[in-house]
């Protein structure tokens, strides 16, 4: 079934039963496709029957950038793919370039990481939360949202002095040491946060318009989210419980309790509970982790100079879309031989031509947003 | 260091020749496979030895070698909390199976790979270029493709411009 | 030239005139207020540049639109085009004539008032639908064919729930419908609550107002009718929606909320009542005047106290009819004055109710509204009326006391409604297969 794409306009082809197909363009400008992406939709009258995403409108070629800089050179690209979420992406890099010189950051650098990745997730949710009820129609929550990362991206510029692309830590440890504050306005942060987010829940949650908005819409069945090779929450709503955080842990992880949420269902409102809670959960983990910061040095023994022995590796984190993996090959040189990004807004976007067969064209927009991707990292 | 524990004797055991090599690097499993059976280990892997979920496929360049590529799955065994490295050796223009039968992820991933390194994968349902355009002339990541290098034609024609550089 | 035979037509062309000349600003004003009720809500300021407090912010939009470049589609049907906007302009502002702002500024006080009202509101809808015609673009005129549709669903529910309050009434003009409830002193919302409530949902929908705007809402693929519309043009249409907010706020109001009548019209004991919208008038002109040495430059200084002013004299004139001695010639202007301003008062809180319910729900998807309207509120507004009716049966054949028969009407309505919602749970998502129906309360397993 040929696909023309006529720059915009409207494709209408005869199927085999004589019942008109359109092509429909949500092209890389539209306000809800969260960045650049291009989504070619197969509609059948209102009916999506398939669909094609179209990528790589922000493609930069980090992966060949980094064959061309030194490992500390690297570290603030890496920001810039999963950019609401920069810390994750650092720590990431950051722990696995540390793997890979078998050199340990000290226990002190891993708390405070810890710390602040799990502010980051906060802050990433907040976000997805806010432009997801947006799509949908509720214009709300995304200012609410907003002001609570804002004190998030507050507590980030007082640490290290940039709000979104945040280069926060250092291979072998940290750079900064944390400021005198930190542990009281993460502090404040937290005690207020429970009952703002029981505020959006009680906005949308058992909103009988957001529920069936939700409900039933973008199901992704446990089976095909493994196949598919989906993680993060988007898995974990579908009902597998696994966090790379519980079942690999790293950085301050296996100190602290914390629980899973897992959806039943695998539809968007699962995904929207799941990632609610999540929220909460890393409150948890930030409240518990800034009572007790151990002392010590930030830094581990890394020289100035980095030039890890002949090999590879590859080590993932759980970042707030889902795994992201770090595959770094090294020859022994001060630059990495080729280092790969395994981006999970990519492999959960493969999944969404799955998830809005059969539904009407105003659902494809809610499933956009449920998958949570940022085309920086889709594209790199 | 060698890797010769439960896992690869199995695998050995199943499929002789096919494995070339195991061992451990830095605490992480890694096998390289004769590329013309990675079809049939994949499978294996997935069925026999519960590794369900492929987490990244992508290949490394070694221009310097004869077979310059190395293309490497990573797998995850979710009831075993355990992963794998498996590494196909290919030479420049040999195609090789695709595991998209066993693992749809594959499905972007190959299509990446093949964007990026121009490696072809046999049986993709949809072998075309997924981050470049599709007429662009050129695989990127490998060693020999400038960092500062461009698809001058496609650039020209397509955004009228002489260079993006 | 027989003068006397004149001056009965003057008085309303005169109202007329005033209000069509007064209606852009108005709805202007109602822009500004939403705007600045939408960043109350989302805990921000909304436009504070423009004038102060971002008073003259209505005035900077219609100059800008204005100077607009006026752009037509090559292929459009340039008649059509052209006269899409006035046709909804016109079918709203015509709505106006029959409403009774008090009991003495009544443009036509028709005998079939309300019939007149809901003929020329569904008029407006030719508006959108040529406008979607004359766009020569595909996915506009399936715009205007949704909203279209939305529109006509949402009549019917909002007509029989408007019968619910005639049968109340008796009469089908305007001011009857108010005299009725002044003088049987109980207004309409309280003797048919879900007539009401169907009407505030249905005139939503009537006015393409979230939470059902999706034939509109920017993030819909669709974009609507009012695509190809820029400049002036555009500003007709929202105007127009803007308009039809405040008639069907105004029907609402003379139907259910008592018109001009004062909240315990015809109690004694409430009097005091009436000197609420002078005090509020102050207070509103205090606060002008407290935030007047705020403002960061002299101009906007002097408008600040300008309008401190304006709302003192408006003040001044509502308590003209109490200061003076009770049958001067004067206090006879206290049911008009104070009237007016009850009216609006009343129209004000029911716009406030839109806007609030815009920024605090999402979006209906178009087969959930459509289902809404025909399977929810169509029957429930048919129970609705055959339960006012039999409430005024028991009432009037049989001697039922009001007391009874009106509640147990009302519980029998509420009943219907829970069985209507309990049954439409089951329809929803008819193209997801295999979800099946009833789907359970889920929450999330936690490790």
């Amino acid at each position: 079934m040929a696909d023309r794409y006529s720059g915009g306009g409207v494709n209408v082809e005869t199927t085999v039963l004589g019942a008109d197909e359109i092509i429909l363009n949500m092209g890389p400008q539209h306000p809800s496709t969260h960045g650049v992406l291009r989504v070619k939709l197969r509609l059948d009258g209102e009916k999506v029957v398939g669909s094609e995403c179209v990528i790589g409108y922000l493609h930069r070629g980090v992966e060949k950038i980094a064959e061309h800089r030194s490992y500390q050179q690297f570290a603030p690209y890496v920001d810039r793919m999963d950019y609401v979420a920069a810390v994750s992406n650092g720590l990431g890099y950051c722990e696995t370039v540390e793997k890979l010189m078998q050199v340990e950051a000290p226990p002190r650098a891993r708390v405070i990481r810890t710390i602040l990745t799990e502010l980051q997730r906060i802050a990433s949710h907040l976000f997805w939360l806010g432009t997801h009820a947006l799509d949908i129609g509720a214009l709300t929550p995304l200012f609410y949202c907003l002001r609570e990362r804002e004190e998030i991206l507050k507590i980030f510029e007082k640490y290290c002095g940039a709000r979104l692309t945040t280069h926060a830590f250092r291979i072998g440890g940290l750079q900064y040491e944390a400021y005198d504050e930190l542990e009281k306005d993460v502090e404040r942060f937290c005690k207020g946060f429970d009952k703002r987010v029981d505020e959006y829940e009680s906005l949308l949650t058992e909103n009988r318009i957001w529920v069936g908005r939700t409900k039933g819409i973008g199901i992704l069945t446990a089976e095909a989210a493994i196949a598919m090779g989906v993680t993060g929450p988007v898995l974990r709503a579908s009902g597998v419980q696994w966090d790379i955080r519980k079942a690999m842990p790293y950085a301050a992880y296996d100190q602290y309790e914390f629980s899973i949420p897992t959806g039943k269902n695998g539809d968007t409102y699962d995904r929207y509970l799941v990632r609610m809670e999540e929220m909460r959960q890393s409150r948890k983990i930030c409240l518990q982790g800034i009572e007790n910061i151990p002392a010590g040095p930030i830094l581990g023994k890394v020289g100035k100079v980095l030039k890890p022995p002949p090999g590879e590796v590859y080590h993932s984190i759980e970042a707030p879309k889902g795994e992201l993996g770090y595959y770094i090959v090294s020859d022994g040189t001060t630059q990495p031989y080729r280092v790969r990004i395994r981006p999970p807004s990519l492999i959960n976007l493969e999944a969404l031509d799955q998830m809005i067969r059969g539904h009407l064209v105003a659902d494809v927009v809610a499933i956009i947003g449920t998958l949570d991707i940022v085309l920086g990292e889709v594209d790199r | 260091m060698p890797l010769d524990n439960e896992l690869v004797k199995r695998y050995k055991a199943r499929f002789g020749g096919g494995i070339v090599e195991a061992w451990l690097d830095r605490k992480q499993a890694i096998l390289v496979v004769a590329a013309d059976r990675l079809l049939e280990i994949a499978r294996y892997s997935r069925d026999e030895e519960g590794f369900d979920l492929l987490v990244d496929l992508t290949a490394v360049d070694w221009p310097k070698r004869e077979k310059r590529f190395d293309l490497v799955l990573f797998l995850y065994s979710f009831p075993k909390n355990e992963r794998l490295r498996i590494k196909a050796l290919l030479g420049e223009n040999e195609p090789v199976a695709s595991v998209e039968s066993i693992w749809p992820t594959a499905n972007w991933l190959e299509r990446e790979v093949y964007d990026m390194f121009g490696i072809v994968f046999e049986g993709h349902s949809n072998l075309k270029r997924l981050l470049l355009p599709e007429e662009w002339q050129g695989y990127p990541l490998r060693k020999d493709y400038d960092i500062l290098q461009q698809d001058e034609a496609w650039v020209r024609e397509n955004l009228g411009i002489e260079s993006g550089q | 030239m027989n003068l006397n035979a004149i001056i009965p037509y003057i008085l309303p062309v005169l109202f007329a005139l005033v209000i069509v000349a007064l209606l852009p600003l108005v709805a202007g004003y109602i822009v500004l207020v939403e705007r600045k009720v939408m960043a109350d809500m989302q805990v921000r300021l909304g436009p504070m540049r423009v004038g102060p407090h971002g008073l003259l912010q209505p005035i900077a939009d219609a100059v800008k639109l204005l100077l607009k470049e006026d752009i037509i589609p090559e292929s459009a049907d340039k008649l059509v085009f052209w006269g899409a906007p006035l046709i909804s302009v016109t079918a709203a502002m015509l709505a106006l004539a029959a409403l009774p702002i008090g009991p003495f500024f009544q443009i036509a006080d028709l005998n079939i008032g309300l019939l007149y009202i809901l003929g020329i509101s569904s008029l407006g809808i030719f508006g959108i639908v040529l406008g979607g015609w004359a766009s020569n673009s595909h996915y506009s005129l399936m715009g205007a064919l949704r909203s279209a549709a939305q529109l006509v669903s949402y009549e019917t529910s909002a007509g029989m729930a408007v019968v619910g309050a005639l049968l109340l009434a008796g009469t089908l003009s305007t001011r009857g419908i108010v005299q009725e409830q002044s003088d049987t002193g109980w207004w309409f919302i309280f003797v048919a609550p879900v007539g009401f409530f169907i009407y505030l949902v249905a005139s939503i929908a009537e006015t393409n107002r979230a939470p059902f705007d999706m034939p509109e809402a920017e993030s819909e693929l669709v974009a609507g009718y009012m695509t190809e519309y820029s400049g002036f043009r555009w500003a007709l249409y929202f105007l127009a929606e803007y308009t039809n907010m405040v008639v069907v706020a105004s029907i609402a109001t003379t139907l259910f909320l008592g018109g001009w009548m004062r909240p315990f019209g015809n109690t004694r004991a409430f009097n005091f009542l009436d000197y609420l919208p002078p005090l509020l008038m102050f207070l509103v002109a205090g606060y002008c005047f407290r935030r007047t040495p705020k403002q960061p430059v002299q101009v906007q200084k002097m408008f600040m106290a300008a309008v401190g002013l304006l709302c003192i004299v408006v003040a001044l004139v509502l308590i003209m009819p109490l200061a003076v001695p009770r049958d001067s010639y004067l206090a006879t202007s206290k049911p008009g004055i104070h009237g007016a301003f009850w009216f609006l008062f009343k129209v004000a809180a029911y716009i406030y109710v839109f806007m609030w319910l815009r920024f605090t729900f999402p979006r209906y998807r178009f087969d959930q509204l459509m289902r809404l309207g025909w399977q929810f509120l169509v029957p429930l507004s048919i129970v609705n009326v055959m339960m006012i009716g039999l409430a005024l049966a028991l009432h009037r054949q049989f001697g039922w006391p009001n007391w009874i028969s009106f509640p147990l009407c009302i519980v029998l309505t509420l009943v219907a409604g829970g069985f209507l919602l309990a049954t439409g749970e089951k329809h929803e998502h008819p193209f997801v297969g295999e979800v099946g129906e009833g789907q359970e309360e889920e929450t999330p397993v936690h490790a």
